[in-house]
């Protein structure tokens, strides 16, 4: 059987009436703690395995995720501690992972696709759609106008030189990976990251 | 790394020096610890500031910064002139006893081969070994030739005696040599020295050769592939690993294969330099699997469109005349020759050095696309932030888009650690707004580029419409589909090399290792580091077994590391060449009579007999490490000590060639670098316990531990200058000016360099002008635009600038 803490208190408190301290004249000084402890907030929480985000000795953590309780609301995360299965950092976590649950936080997230337009002073938000097409037709004419078919000595090279692309040194593998294939098929070679810097 | 994190706990000595683990890696640092508590080892710290790692360090030594080499040559002429060195092991696995090219030289600074017109090594043909008519490379097992590989290095470090150490490093001669002595009683199979370093080795123009020197030593001392042992490189972004593994790099492509040059116009030209024929008899050579590995990746890039015909669609690739590194593009992004510029989660306005080049050269831009979870300075470029960055908004016409993306916890995939081991995540829950996987977002650039190429045509269209994208989802792979295909496939049924009547693979089915691989088109796989990660067997990174059977901290079912599931590379070495361990404290891998046996995977042959003779490092031709490095380094077979680009003194051991002569330098640049008769005071950069690099500055809890930036200095310095804790600094480089607050400290103290009391600073780098910290002045304002001569990261730890006291900014600094 689970015992929640706030069973436990009160089994606890039932204890206590029964022992010197209620012989004292506490009665009620358990009960009125129990109800006085808020539940386990993880308690109804999902735990998710995780690696820390920010440097390379990739700790394990554990995040937890609930919601609020209210209609439709989406999960969110409210808890990040270290992961004590995983033998590369045995649970503990640093100053910047034991407080990564405000990165996810962070007032400075981006919500939604922005857009500042030459010469002016301000970000503008626009949708997904617009921002990809229009990103997607400066790209290529781009491309068209300044792509190297060959060289001066007529060697074929297939090259793009006018855009560069800085890949991101926290993606996934797998999002790594993509962005290779993506951009390599364009036939930038201006493509870096941090490894380098 | 070459070992693993967890194998630290095994090491006798810990070496750090160009990294400051305790701060920068503090949950890596517990395995130092742990050698420390329970291994008996000893920690070395060398820095130029007592540093939190020092501050646990059994032994610490103070270092000018930029003069590591110095300091390194010094501990080899240590090793080889005392004899301590590990005899056998250096006889045998390295190639001490090679003889080397007559007209091989160095004098003066420089080596033989060098083009004062062209600031390079055109000609470095002397850098090679003598070779016989089989094309076999002659040795003397004797080393009795005067031009064996390991006489050549005892003449080439024998200048760096510990009066010379401490002229130029500023490091007392007896804090030297007791370095030494810890470092020496590692010269023996019994005992094992590691090496932990991170960017204080790497942001100098002499990076790679810094890292270079520790090899050589380790390489000396008997401690590559050894428990307890290697060289170990801490790295920073949660997958910076994994992002290098997959070749976003101008020059490369994934697994560490060499993107064409444009003078490799046929794939057969291609393929021509990378034969890697065995150059000692019997020797394996391991990348001769070249052609398995490209050809297998060609067809994950581009499926049925890579044939035989089309050269697997060599042409698709495009062929590079020079390197498009971070430091080319800003230099050309400023000579206005860019004209679109992607950053995905690199915040390249503080990133890159000289931040007045790095403006100037996004303001030329015509339209830029930032994809990151957070605000950053470069989005922010265009904005006028007062004199922590100055901008007319006005004048600037680059288009900007932030594109929002999801990050920790809001998305699944896999990340590569430091030490190789690739760890797989799950999504807890969903980004915010209307944020998007860097996945997502790829795939819907990738298909409209697609569509477009598809209806109206225009420059090449083959490759982007010819790139496989075969998933269930094209707008959004999903990450598994991703990682299975890095693997790779069968492409068609693949027979079983001992019964061919019989089938080993069917068509569809994984890879289960690089092994398999073919060069005939029948297999994929984008990565073959990677293949063996995602096999019949299910998602190898998704393993959570954290059993350590042998105790050594192999952890082979957790996770799995690249290549081939082996968690220390080299492991060969850590038998004698009969295949027996070289003690019984440091077994690991061992011949058993009929195979390799240990509780990691053999970095060798699993069958391959010990008196065949094949050297346990199959990566390079000889099967024998490299103490002399042939011609693979720009800058030399063998480490120099050079003064970083802001030259502190004038080079004691060759005062006309004071600076790395192969450095590239912009000629936009020439007149960037600063001298000491300026700019008299040292400065290096660091990070903080409490920061990760530019994210932190928005995450509350941290901006309230460190809010603001500060320049760190030593008490003898801040009298002169009449500077207390607290008060306005400005610190002056050939660059820039920043101001900070003073933080006083007895963590710096002055050295001795050539005779006279040198003073260090330090500067965080952390902060800018946006966040949930105090606005200051980015670092990079300060910092030169050159890089290392090998692999061009920027000279971040080693620059010359003033300090006097200051008024505070005009523009108090309020929390954004």
């Amino acid at each position: 059987m689970a015992v929640t803490r706030r069973q436990f208190m009160k089994v606890s408190a039932a204890g206590l009436a029964a022992s010197s301290v209620g012989a004292l004249g506490f009665i009620g000084a358990g009960e009125g703690l129990a109800a006085g402890v808020r539940p386990f907030r993880l308690e109804k929480a999902t735990e998710t395995r995780n690696t820390c985000p920010y440097c390379a000795v990739a700790c394990g953590v554990l995040v937890y995720s609930a919601t609020d309780g209210s209609k439709d609301a989406k999960p969110k995360l409210i808890h990040v501690e270290g992961d004590s299965d995983n033998p590369i950092n045995r649970g503990t976590l640093c100053p910047r992972g034991a407080a990564s649950l405000g990165f996810a936080h962070s007032p400075n997230r981006l919500q939604y696709p922005m857009h500042r337009k030459p010469g002016t002073n301000k970000f503008e938000r626009v949708t997904w759609d617009f921002a990809m097409e229009r990103i997607a037709k400066l790209a290529k004419e781009d491309r068209d106008k300044n792509f190297v078919t060959k060289n001066r000595d007529g060697v074929t090279v297939n090259r793009w030189l006018t855009t560069g692309f800085f890949a991101g040194s926290s993606c996934s593998n797998e999002a790594g990976y993509l962005t290779y294939k993506a951009i390599r098929s364009t036939g930038i070679l201006a493509l870096e990251d941090q490894a380098r810097i | 790394m070459t070992n693993s994190w967890n194998d630290i706990k095994n090491a006798d000595v810990v070496l750090i020096m160009g990294g400051n683990a305790a701060e920068a890696h503090p949950c890596g640092f517990k395995w130092v610890t742990e050698a420390k508590a329970n291994n008996g080892a000893k920690l070395i710290v060398v820095d130029p500031r007592f540093t939190r790692s020092a501050a646990v360090s059994d032994l610490y030594a103070p270092i000018r910064p930029g003069t590591d080499i110095a300091f390194l040559s010094g501990v080899m002429r240590y090793l080889l002139g005392n004899g301590k060195i590990h005899q056998e092991y250096v006889k045998a696995f390295t190639n001490a006893s090679y003889i080397v090219r007559e007209g091989f030289k160095f004098e003066d600074g420089l080596f033989a081969g060098y083009d004062a017109s062209k600031k390079s090594y055109a000609d470095r043909s002397t850098w090679d070994y003598e070779f016989d008519d089989q094309g076999m490379a002659k040795v003397d097992d004797t080393l009795q030739h005067p031009r064996c590989a390991i006489n050549l290095l005892k003449a080439h470090v024998a200048r760096y005696t510990p009066e010379m150490v401490e002229r130029i490093c500023g490091t007392p001669k007896d804090k030297f040599l007791k370095v030494c002595e810890l470092m020496a009683t590692t010269a023996n199979g019994e005992r094992s020295m590691t090496s932990l370093y991170a960017l204080g080795w790497t942001q100098h123009t002499t990076g790679a050769q810094n890292i270079r020197s520790m090899a050589m030593i380790q390489l000396l001392l008997g401690n590559m592939g050894i428990p307890g042992g290697g060289v170990n490189a801490l790295r920073g972004h949660s997958n910076v690993q994994g992002i290098t593994d997959f070749a976003l790099l101008s020059t490369s492509t994934p697994g560490y294969l060499v993107l064409p040059t444009e003078k490799e116009t046929t794939f057969a030209d291609y393929m021509k330099s990378r034969a890697f024929k065995p150059i000692r008899p019997g020797q394996t050579s391991f990348w001769q699997n070249y052609r398995k590995f490209f050809v297998s990746q060609q067809k994950s890039l581009f499926g049925a469109a890579a044939t035989k015909d089309n050269d697997w669609a060599y042409d698709y690739l495009p062929k590079f005349d020079t390197a498009y590194d971070v430091l080319k593009m800003v230099d050309m992004m400023a000579g206005g020759q860019m004209n679109g510029l992607f950053c995905q989660g690199l915040n390249i306005l503080m990133a890159a050095p000289n931040k007045a080049k790095v403006q100037a050269g996004l303001a030329k831009l015509k339209w830029m696309v930032i994809i990151d979870p957070l605000e950053t300075e470069t989005a922010h470029f265009w904005e006028n932030h007062g004199e922590f960055h100055n901008a007319d908004p006005k004048a600037i016409q680059t288009e900007v888009f932030q594109l929002p993306t999801t990050a920790y916890a809001e998305d699944e995939g896999s990340f590569t650690n430091s030490s190789r081991v690739i760890q797989w995540h799950w999504k807890a829950v969903d980004g915010p707004g209307e944020s998007r996987s860097d996945i997502q977002i790829i795939a819907d650039l990738h298909s409209r580029l697609r569509a477009l190429y598809t209806k109206e045509g225009g420059a090449f269209p083959d490759p982007i419409v010819n790139t496989t994208w075969a998933y269930a989802k094209p707008a959004h792979p999903e990450p598994v589909e991703l990682l299975k295909e890095i693997n790779g496939y069968a492409l068609e049924d693949l027979p079983n090399p001992a019964d061919p009547t019989k089938v080993m693979l069917k068509a569809g089915q994984l890879l289960p290792g690089f092994a398999v691989m073919r060069d005939d088109g029948k297999t994929s796989g984008a990565c073959w580091i990677y293949t063996g990660v995602y096999t019949e067997a299910g998602n190898m990174a998704m393993r959570r077994d954290a059993s350590d059977p042998t105790g050594l901290g192999i952890h082979p079912n957790w996770g799995y590391s690249w290549p081939a599931n082996r968690r220390l590379l080299y492991n060969r070495a850590s038998a004698d060449p009969a295949g027996k361990a070289w003690s019984e404290r440091k077994k690991y891998i061992t011949w058993n009579g009929s195979r390799w046996v240990g509780g990691d995977v053999p970095d060798y042959a699993p069958t391959m007999a010990p008196d065949k003779s094949v050297g346990p490092f199959i990566m390079n031709q000889e099967g024998t490490a490299r103490l002399f490095a042939r011609g693979a380094m720009p800058d030399g077979p063998f480490p120099e000590h050079y003064e970083p680009m802001d030259a502190y003194i004038a080079n004691p051991l060759h005062p006309k060639v004071t600076t790395n002569p192969a450095v590239r330098v912009f000629a936009a640049d020439a007149k960037s670098f600063g001298t000491p008769d300026k700019f008299p005071i040292v400065a290096t950069s660091y990070r903080l316990a409490e920061h990760f690099h530019y994210w932190t500055k928005n995450v509350h809890d941290n901006a309230v531990l460190q809010p603001e930036m500060f320049v760190e200095m030593g008490e003898r310095l801040a009298k002169a200058k009449g500077i207390q804790n607290g008060d306005w600094v400005e610190v002056s480089s050939q660059r820039g000016m920043i101001k900070a607050k003073a933080s006083v400290s007895k963590r710096f103290r002055p050295i001795m360099v050539d005779g006279k009391p040198c003073d260090v600073i330090g500067l965080p780098i952390h902060f800018g002008f946006i966040g949930l910290t105090r606005k200051s002045y980015p670092l990079n304002t300060l910092t030169p635009p050159v890089g290392d001569a090998s692999v061009n990261t920027p000279e971040y730890k080693a620059f010359l600038v003033d300090v006097k006291k200051t008024t505070p900014p005009a523009s108090s600094p309020a929390v954004a």
